[in-house]
């Protein structure tokens, strides 16, 4: 007897098990992040293997070339008409490969570049015992003013864990705006927040106001990010999926497959409207928008310099693109409820930040709260709910971004004895002092305030132009009194700067390496080229200004 | 293409804003001379736009238009009517004197000092306002007229605030303080106006979906383009607070005292006789070609508006002690009439107007120029600090004596027919209104006279004793000035030749006529 005549007395065949296929992964389309994911990993085997001497250098090096590369690989896939024609969806659902996506990844992968210039500035800070230092603790671990902080010091040490910690987040952020379901979007906002809360905490001179500021910022994004997952759970009850197609045709009452398991629950309005809440407040706490911008001051003020300057900018980018996404692709059919909504919020976050700001004394508590005004006036751009809508935020974006880590660029270079002067009153007479400095950091102002010839106008001009069109012309209103309120407390520093009497004991400008000078410099031609000739620009945002559904 | 004119007239001054800025620091007197020679050159190409005009001609000349930003519907667009070709006129031919008058006003106090070069600053700052200032009066672009609108205020803002008189009586801190509050009042009065005009701006473009001049106004006249009564009478607002703020009109004319006392006497006639007749252009330009409805609809108001102006301003002038303050209020005083001539809707009250723009800035440049040389002298501004200049100092007594009296309109000097002009064609319309503002002249002549009587006149104070006259520098600024005033006030036809046509198209934009003569309309 054969052996499988046997077989087949006591058995019968079963059905053939369905193959599981395996998830096809467009690797070519998910470039950008696989790359800079890729670096931050190598970059991690460098903290393990390079020698101590060697790490600045090396991992410097990785971030440059990884972040030049994922760059170069978003355009490339711009190029190839993945941002227009070939806009389309991949690994499985869970990424969008399309214009918005496309164009935030290409700012976020800049604007970290031009941060990631700030952090490995190395000039600015006294030599301490014959090594150069940068903007972060020597060595994290050690408790503030202790022995062993000293002897750490003492022997060099430099937190190069900065440069894959920043990579990390880079890759959070480049997956955050291109997120195509909910669990995709979750893994992102925690894979870049959990590097920027340890990097807050990393400051190397007040460092107990730095810890305080990652705890603050860590516990507060930690209520955030589980409110977004509570609010993904009830979406999920709502519509039987965490895709984003799959739930706006459940929003729109076109949806085909119904799962069973989910018949009782499914279309329960009371789950939508609350699950939208919920994830909703945990992106406005991630762009800071009132009444969610508690952090945002003391975060801003507490990190070094250099992570505010790059958390300020591309945090922000991130964070309105994927609410941009969920808004226009998984909830249009929802626009009349979530509409008032966020006109309100726009209407408090754009008067609250620009009122509280008025208040502040130090430098870095004025940009977070001209921040969280700007949060305000993109808003206005989102709730446009138009094609112009997507694209005016975009170029808002892009231009916001570089002013702002400019701008915090120019803050590490004014120093007194005690580190960074932040306190306003110290940066009195700066313009007698270095006429130059004060001249970069007017400009900037004035591109926050929204002069014309600045970038700042012409993103302004875009999102409450497209907030006009969309209907939302008392918004409008309400944006150009703020901004005339926010006008005040930038000029108040112009004035500060120009027409005050210099303090015989103020502050002196560092002069830092050609790596902070590039940062400032990208800033400054960004600010001017935006503001001058922004048609190029606009027409990419333009292009891009379309979502993949 | 033909050559770029209109450009050129606002690019060299801007590129010699930049050169002029390059100029190293030691070589504080080449910037100064480049910087001369930049506006002088600029005369000459203002000059060639005025041969060039032609004033029977089609309404826009010398028209360029290249797309800019095409996605906010912004094009580069740039045209002269007549009114526009005098106020370039002006602005050119004023600032050489301007400049020629503040030589010495940003010169370093020790000398030596190389940390701060103001001198290269204060020039260049004049030219890149006098570019941004000369493209406001070209734009047909609403947008792009707004960005040198609003540009402009950046570089004022640091003349005001960076430099001020020398001498003051409360010593220099006090000094610096007040310059930095004026600076700040002026930068935030116009930036709120400019913003609030910016939600109009907006908001023009929604309805109408352009932001040119001429399509819009022609939509409007052809009656393809309709808007709403509320939203024109909004829209209008929007843009009238803006250039009333920069007019400056009553009660919004707050910040014009301040500028004016804290800045330096050339300074002073920058923001006067050049900027501010940006905004009275502007409503000419702007509010009564987009908004005719609108602008018959606040035309009452206004006119109201503009009287309070006029003789609120010549009253408070009376009551200063303070040269540059009587000089500021007096201003305000002559905007109203400016203002009023614009919104009686006549063809005189608009052609007057617009020669009042041109005569109050060639007289206030007289005027302040000669005060500014004076205070100078004596380091006070207080006008009970002085008595008896005219023994020690004729000439700089008597080029004050004309410029105080160009100020009161006396027949035979320039802002003599402008200001009748003024009162005729308001007259016709609004007698009432007409008749009460003659008060302003009246009270003109008492600030003037009061003012020369007590600095000029009288027994010489000590410390005026030693008072030098007019240097050839400074007489070379006044006595062109002068000449000019009594030419334009003996033979104003070559200005009313370019400015009627364009004040005739911009009446039959609103829709309105003269009243008919009363002597014919009884027949």
């Amino acid at each position: 007897m054969s052996a499988s005549a046997v077989h087949s007395l006591w058995t019968t065949a079963a059905e053939p098990i369905a193959k599981i296929d395996a998830p096809k992964i467009e690797y070519g389309q998910l470039s950008p992040t696989l790359i800079v994911v890729g670096a931050a990993i190598v970059g991690v085997l460098v903290e393990a293997f390079v020698p101590r001497k060697h790490r600045y250098y090396a991992q410097l090096f990785v971030s440059v070339v990884a972040l030049a590369a994922a760059f170069a690989a978003v355009v490339a896939l711009a190029a190839d008409g993945y941002g227009t024609t070939k806009a389309r969806i991949a690994a499985m659902g869970a990424i969008a490969v399309d214009g918005p996506a496309l164009f935030l990844q290409g700012t976020i992968l800049l604007a970290a570049l031009v941060g990631l210039f700030t952090f490995a500035e190395r000039r600015l800070d006294p030599e301490a015992h014959g090594n150069r230092v940068d903007s972060f603790a020597a060595q994290a671990a050690s408790v503030p003013g202790s022995d062993s902080e000293k002897a750490a010091v003492k022997a060099g040490f430099t937190t190069t864990e900065v440069f894959p910690l920043l990579l990390f987040a880079v890759a959070g952020m480049l997956v955050f705006p291109s997120a195509n379901d909910l669990l995709t979007l979750f893994i992102a906002l925690e894979v870049f927040s959990l590097p920027l809360y340890l990097l807050c905490a990393l400051a190397r001179r007040k460092r107990l106001m730095s810890q305080e500021a990652a705890v603050k910022y860590f516990l507060l994004g930690a209520f955030a990010s589980a409110f977004t997952l509570f609010g993904i759970a009830l979406l999920y009850g709502y519509a039987g999926s965490v895709s984003y197609g799959t739930i706006s045709q459940v929003v729109d009452g076109t949806v085909k497959n119904v799962n069973p398991a989910l018949a009782d629950t499914m279309g329960n309005d009371a789950l939508l409207l609350i699950g939208t809440a919920l994830i909703v407040m945990g992106l406005l706490f991630k762009v800071g928008a009132v009444p969610f911008h508690m952090w945002t001051p003391d975060v801003y003020q507490g990190a070094p310099t250099p992570v505010t300057g790059f958390m300020a900018a591309a945090t922000k980018v991130a964070a309105f693109g994927a609410l941009l996404r969920i808004l226009y692709v998984v909830l249009p059919g929802l626009r009349w409820d979530w509409r008032p909504v966020m006109w309100g919020v726009a209407v408090i976050t754009m008067l609250g930040g620009a009122i509280v700001a008025i208040t502040q004394t130090d430098i870095k508590r004025l940009l977070a709260y001209s921040s969280i005004a700007h949060a305000g006036f993109i808003l206005a751009g989102v709730i446009a709910t138009t094609p112009d809508g997507v694209s005016s935020v975009l170029f808002y974006l892009a231009a916001y971004s570089f002013v702002t880590i400019g701008a915090f660029a120019v803050v590490t270079l004014v120093r007194d004895a005690g580190g960074e002067a932040t306190h306003l009153s110290k940066w009195a007479g700066l313009g007698r002092r270095s006429p130059l400095v004060a001249a970069v950091f007017a400009v900037f102002l004035l591109a926050f305030a929204g002069i014309p010839l600045t970038s700042g106008f012409a993103g302004k001009f875009a999102v409450f132009k497209a907030a006009a069109e969309g209907g939302a012309g008392p918004l409008v209103v309400v944006g150009v009194i703020s901004s005339a309120i926010a006008a005040f407390f930038y000029i108040r520093v112009i004035v500060l700067m120009f027409f005050s009497e210099p303090k015989p004991e103020g502050p002196t400008v560092a002069v830092p390496s050609p790596l902070t000078m590039t940062a400032i410099g990208v800033g400054v031609a960004v600010t001017l080229v935006l503001g001058v000739a922004p048609q190029y620009f606009l027409d990419l945002a333009n292009q891009a200004g379309v979502f993949v559904r | 293409m033909s050559f770029p004119l209109l450009t050129a007239t606002a690019a060299l001054p801007a590129i010699g804003a930049v050169a002029t800025a390059a100029v190293p620091a030691a070589r504080r007197n080449a910037a100064k001379s480049l910087a001369l020679l930049v506006s002088l050159g600029t005369l000459a190409l203002a000059i060639a736009v005025l041969v060039r005009f032609d004033p029977d001609g089609s309404r826009y000349q010398l028209t360029e238009s290249h797309a800019w930003i095409a996605d906010f519907g912004v094009r580069y667009e740039l045209g002269v009517d007549g009114i526009a070709v005098a106020l370039i006129a002006l602005t050119a031919l004023l600032i050489p004197f301007i400049i020629l008058a503040g030589w010495h006003d940003a010169d370093p106090l020790e000398t030596g000092s190389k940390r701060w070069r103001p001198t290269q600053g204060f020039f260049a700052l004049m030219l890149a306002v006098e570019a941004m200032v000369i493209l406001s009066f070209e734009a047909t672009d609403v947008f792009l007229f707004y960005i040198f609108f609003e540009a402009m205020l950046i570089p004022m803002y640091f003349l005001i605030g960076g430099f001020g008189d020398r001498a003051h009586e409360h010593g220099e801190q006090a000094a610096s303080t007040q310059r930095s509050y004026a600076a700040v009042k002026f930068l935030l009065y116009n930036l709120v106006g400019g913003l609030i005009m910016l939600a109009a701006v907006i908001g023009l473009y929604v309805v109408a979906g352009s932001f040119s001049l001429t399509e819009i106004a022609d939509a409007r006249a052809n009656g393809s383009l309709h808007m709403a009564t509320s939203t024109e009478r909004w829209l209008f607002l929007g843009f009238f607070f803006a250039f009333a703020v920069k007019a400056p009109l009553w009660p919004l004319h707050t910040w014009l005292p301040n500028a004016m006392q804290e800045s330096t006497a050339p300074v002073a006639v920058l923001i006067t006789a050049v900027v501010d007749k940006v905004g009275t252009f502007a409503m000419l330009r702007f509010c009564l070609q987009l908004f005719p409805e609108a602008s018959k609809w606040a035309t009452p108001a206004i006119l109201v508006l503009a009287l309070i102006s006029i003789v609120y301003g010549a009253l408070l002038a009376v009551g200063q002690r303070d040269i540059k303050r009587l000089v500021a209020y007096a201003s305000i005083s002559h905007f109203g009439f400016i203002i009023m001539g614009i919104f009686a809707m006549t063809s005189q009250g608009q052609s007057g107007a617009t020669l009042y723009m041109v005569n109050h800035g060639i007289s206030t440049a007289a005027l302040m120029l000669v005060a500014g040389f004076l205070i100078s002298r004596r380091g006070s501004r207080l006008i009970a600090d002085y008595g008896g200049v005219q023994k020690v100092a004729p000439v700089l007594a008597g080029t004050f004596l004309i410029g105080g009296l160009a100020t009161l309109s006396l027949p035979g000097l320039a802002p003599f027919v402008s200001e009748f002009l003024v009162l005729v064609g308001t007259f016709s319309r609004y007698p009432a209104i007409g008749i009460i503002a003659t008060f302003g002249i009246v009270l003109a002549a008492l600030y003037t006279l009061v003012l020369y009587q007590r600095t000029m006149t009288g027994p010489v104070k000590a410390e005026v004793s030693a008072m030098p006259d007019l240097r050839a520098r400074e007489l070379a600024v006044v006595a062109p000035l002068i000449v000019l005033l009594i030419f334009l006030g003996v033979y104003p036809k070559p200005l009313t030749d370019i400015v009627n046509p364009a004040v005739q198209q911009t009446l039959s934009d609103v829709h309105q006529k003269d009243p008919r003569p009363e002597v014919e309309a009884a027949k």
